[in-house]
């Protein structure tokens, strides 16, 4: 259990790495759903199936294709990655760079602290719905206010006018 | 118990790629059925081993990529199409022990994931065939199959909210006493609706559309290349089918034959009647699958939720 | 909605009727004798070749696909070679109705396909048959006023004898 959730770590942060060297834009956004899907691997593995199931279907299987379909549209060249490169100057990503890498060593300092027993038990999906709707019922109505919102949003800026071309 | 899994693990594909292969035969026939005509009957006994001829004959084809596609990506996808309906098939329960995950109890979300992540094939293959036709071929697929799986997951809340479960072992035992196409029947038709669009067959082929878009997503596509998105297709119904039963029909239940052959009667038939979908209705336009989608199912199958929420709830109060 | 579901019931419903595929090799559909397939050249009653060589069906062939070189033989015309490419010939049967001796005819015969495209090139001699054809009693030279071996000019039916010129008797 253990070797296969390393694995699937092991995996994400590969393809994480690779979203951000690719140049076909498409690519990248391939390694991105594969580093979704890691992680999906990693929380099955640690016992929480019903996050890793949406993880995969939310992100993976509608956010992620949204990002191709849109890349699709978009029909990116040549000169736009050439320009891309322009932009991408060591000048540009070592200071976030440094600051990610601090923080990646905290997260590894901190993790020696944690006891290391396994996972005993599993999250189900009712203890996710009864969780949500219990003590976190304002969390879920303020996000789904904000939801409502950008639907509104969206539905008014695609609306289409009478009288307009 | 491992080694029966494992067992299990390599058969349920090759189980699933001959019916799929066979399918191709069954379908060609059952539309001649429904045409007046004989369908192939050539080869072997009735034809059966037309399936094979023509799985012969793909295979020798060459397989050619074009030079203007962008190569790895353009392999992966057919994969990716395989792939995904394969895995969904781990969950389907063919009786009460006999499958290789049924107790999953997310099996009915990960079936959802994995007809998500089914979306990417066709609009990879879309994108990488660097093709006028392909491309909007992927696009209407990514469109379609985005906004039916909308659909097809709100449907299916009706019968997790009456199971209380989303692991379909759970779900087919809570259909003993009541098919829930009976109490869910709202919900049968939308899943039924959003099964043929997510599967893009006919009639909601529009990715495909023959007579718009050349071949629409795999125009580019040749050889055993295509042979996986034409297998894949039919593995898709297949797991459709599967799926309906397992959820709506009350899945291996049944009276005195053995659960494998109630299984396989109901699935049966459901994929004889996607075939007849087929013979029988022609193809909408897009605006017309969106708006029968967005303005007809999706208010349909949330008064389906709601209806089922307080039924239930004046159930469990009284 | 319901049109589709009335579609679906009547498609279903086709199941039970009769198929309009005909089994071909096994099942061999009615051909009239007046189906236009092979073309062939048939002989008079005599044995004797019927064709003359008028050219008449060559000029009619819409395809050009007919080619033949006249020839002849105590009185008597003979196409030296006859020759008919039927990899371009479409059937229309209009060779069949130029022709003034019902020599060429066109016969309820399909089954003439070839691998090597050549083949199709028939000859005279794959051209002839021994019978008659659709018109058994029908001999042109016994009809027509030409003598030939055997038949003395104004001999033919319903013809009468030669006048003869030097006498001024009427």
């Amino acid at each position: 259990m253990h070797i296969l959730a390393l694995t699937s770590a092991c995996i994400s942060i590969l393809g994480a790495f690779m979203v951000i060297t690719r140049r076909v834009a498409v690519h990248a956004v391939l390694y991105l759903v594969v580093t979704l899907l890691a992680l999906a691997c990693v929380l099955a593995l640690l016992g929480a199936p019903f996050a890793a199931a949406l993880e995969v279907i939310i992100y993976a299987g509608a956010i992620m294709v949204l990002f191709v379909f849109v890349i699709m549209m978009l029909n990116l060249g040549k000169p736009d990655r050439d320009r891309e490169t322009e932009w991408l100057r060591p000048r540009a990503w070592v200071g976030p760079a440094a600051l990610a890498s601090i923080l990646g060593m905290e997260l590894l300092f901190g993790l020696r602290t944690l006891s290391g027993t396994g996972i005993t038990f599993q999250i189900t999906p009712r203890e996710v719905g009864l969780s949500l709707f219990g003590p976190y019922v304002l969390m879920v109505e303020l996000a789904s206010f904000l939801l409502l919102t950008g639907l509104v949003t969206a539905f008014h800026i695609g609306r289409h006018w009478p009288g307009e071309h | 118990m491992t080694l029966l899994a494992l067992v299990g693990i390599v058969i349920t594909p090759l189980v699933i790629l001959g019916l799929a292969t066979l399918l191709t035969w069954v379908e060609r026939r059952l539309l001649g059925v429904w045409q007046n005509r004989c369908g192939p009957n050539r080869v072997g006994p009735g034809g059966v081993l037309q399936a094979a001829a023509d799985g012969i004959k793909i295979l020798f084809k060459e397989d050619w990529t074009p030079p203007f596609a962008d190569k790895g990506v353009f392999v992966l996808a057919p994969a990716i199409g395989m792939m995904t309906v394969l895995l969904s098939f781990a969950v389907i329960p063919l009786t009460f022990s006999s499958s290789i995950a049924a107790g999953l109890n997310v099996g009915l979300l990960f079936v959802l994931a994995m007809m998500g992540l089914g979306v990417y094939a066709v609009v990879l293959a879309g994108w990488a065939s660097n093709s006028k036709f392909a491309l909007l071929g992927g696009m209407r697929a990514a469109a379609q199959m985005i906004s039916y799986e909308v659909f097809m997951g709100l449907a299916l809340m009706g019968v997790v909210m009456m199971t209380g479960s989303f692991s379909l072992r759970d779900i087919v035992m809570a259909q003993s006493g009541l098919w829930f196409v009976l109490p869910q029947c709202v919900g049968f038709v939308v899943f039924l609706l959003a099964g043929i669009a997510e599967t893009h067959r006919l009639p909601f082929d529009l990715p495909e559309g023959e007579n718009e878009l050349g071949a629409g997503f795999h125009t580019e596509y040749s050889g055993m290349k295509f042979g996986m998105f034409f297998i894949a297709e039919y593995a898709g119904i297949v797991l459709v089918s599967a799926l309906i039963t397992t959820l709506y029909l009350g899945g291996w239940q049944g009276p005195i034959l053995p659960a494998p052959i109630w299984f396989t009667l109901k699935t049966t038939v459901l994929i004889g009647f996607f075939i007849l979908l087929r013979a029988a209705l022609p193809r909408p336009r897009y605006d017309q699958l969106m708006a029968l989608g967005w303005k007809i199912l999706l208010p349909l199958s949330l008064l389906n939720i709601v209806v089922t929420g307080a039924v239930l709830l004046l159930h469990t109060a009284g | 909605m319901l049109g589709n579901v009335r579609t679906l019931i009547l498609t279903f419903l086709h199941a039970f009727q009769s198929r309009v595929t005909v089994q071909y090799p096994e099942e061999r559909p009615y051909l009239p004798p007046r189906y236009r397939g092979r073309i062939i050249l048939s002989r008079d009653p005599d044995g004797e070749e019927r064709c003359v060589a008028c050219n008449l069906c060559a000029v009619a062939c819409p395809v050009d696909c007919i080619s033949l070189q006249k020839t002849e033989e105590q009185g008597r015309w003979y196409p030296e070679y006859f020759r008919i490419n039927f990899s371009r010939c479409i059937f229309c049967g209009f060779c069949e109705e130029a022709c003034p001796t019902y020599a060429i005819q066109l016969t309820p015969d399909f089954e003439m396909s070839e691998y090597n495209r050549q083949n199709l090139v028939y000859e005279k001699e794959d051209l002839l048959i021994s019978g008659t054809g659709k018109y058994p009693d029908y001999s042109f030279y016994h009809v027509a006023g030409v003598g030939i071996p055997g038949k003395e000019r104004g001999t033919s039916e319903h013809e009468r004898p030669p006048v003869d010129l030097h006498t001024l008797l009427p």
